[in-house]
């Protein structure tokens, strides 16, 4: 996985952010087993703790689990990764929407442009 | 969680010059920690009184809880600013050296990184490029498991491909229960990283925040708080 980060973020935020983003796009499926907090560290370029924060947090919100000896795996819940999905969706257009206000362009201009460059 | 190393009212001067004057501040086990601070506003002051090099004049360092001694030595590992190894030694005599020196320096990991890098221990320290010579002595300096690592200016004049391989070396060597405090003023090289940073400006803490209690109440990188503080 290619890991970037932005600069008014922690850090351990933008990993939650871009782990859920390989969980709703299916790039880490249910079940998967993640490499170990040092492995996924390194890849990162950050500090082990700094990963390890965002995996327990991630855990609290019941997308990843751990088994004691077995390592740290993806939740199997299905439905968890529908709804993330979802949230990002929302997260995109509310950014988007924003951005084209700056440029100057009502709610229903946007509309009309969008439907005009999908067609 | 303990402390590793704590100053208190630590205070250094050079002649007249003052450098530190008073400074306190407590490293916690297990983190990684920036000391950044302009020129001259006492890094290198600071680790070297930390190392045993230098003596204060006024103050007190413990180090897992022992003033700066032998005891203090055999767990702290310190890289200097430039590399100071005699030019005519080879890499093999020079892990010898600090076999025979230190209980917690394992050879095989020297070895080890060695061979990754394809630099081989039978060369002279002399035939080394100027970022081999730096990546060696962070090898050998790595490869103690000791308490608190004391790294000066890790990162001084070497391209960005080595950076990130000494960045690496030290997110791989270290281990949990110890420390590494990395001075440095190419803070976004190393920002991601840090746990804490440590800003010092004239010889005295001006800041000791964790990098994301930073970027969460600042809404921007350490690098972009430095040049803010230190703006001249």
């Amino acid at each position: 996985m290619e890991w970037r980060f932005s600069d008014d973020l922690p850090i351990y935020q933008q990993i939650m952010s871009q782990i859920k983003t390989c969980i709703a796009t299916g790039t880490w499926k249910p079940g998967d087993k993640l490499p170990s907090v040092r492995e996924l560290a390194l890849e990162a370029e950050v500090n082990p703790n700094t990963m390890q924060k965002a995996l327990s947090e991630l855990e609290r919100e019941g997308l990843l689990y751990s088994q004691r000896t077995a390592g740290r795996f993806v939740s199997d819940n299905a439905s968890k990764a529908k709804v993330l999905q979802e949230e990002m969706m929302e997260e995109y257009i509310k950014k988007f929407l924003e951005q084209m206000k700056k440029l100057g362009y009502t709610p229903e201009e946007t509309l009309k442009l969008l439907q005009k460059f999908i067609d | 969680m303990s402390d590793i190393a704590v100053c208190k009212d630590l205070k250094k001067s050079y002649g007249r010059k003052s450098v530190l004057k008073g400074l306190n501040l407590s490293i916690e086990s297990g983190k990684i920690i920036g000391l950044l601070g302009p020129n001259g506003s006492g890094k290198t002051t600071l680790i070297k009184l930390m190392s045993g090099i230098l003596r204060a004049n006024d103050g007190e360092i413990l180090i897992g809880g022992n003033p700066v001694g032998i005891e203090t030595k055999k767990i702290v590992s310190y890289l200097p600013e430039r590399p100071y190894f005699s030019a005519s030694m080879k890499i093999d005599e020079v892990i010898n050296f600090f076999d025979d020196f230190y209980e917690d320096f394992e050879k095989e990991t020297a070895y080890g990184m060695l061979e990754k890098l394809n630099i081989s221990p039978a060369a002279r320290i002399r035939t080394l490029s100027k970022g081999n010579r730096e990546k060696v002595q962070l090898i050998l300096v790595m490869s103690r498991k000791a308490k608190l690592y004391l790294l000066d200016e890790p990162m001084g004049g070497i391209d960005p491909a080595a950076r990130d391989y000494i960045l690496k070396t030290i997110l791989t060597n270290y281990s949990e229960d110890s420390s590494v405090i990395i001075s440095t003023h190419l803070i976004s090289d190393v920002e991601n990283v840090l746990d804490d940073v440590i800003f010092i400006k004239d010889g005295e803490m001006v800041l000791h925040k964790s990098v994301d209690d930073i970027r969460m109440e600042e809404k921007k990188s350490v690098d972009a708080l430095f040049r803010e503080v230190f703006a001249c």
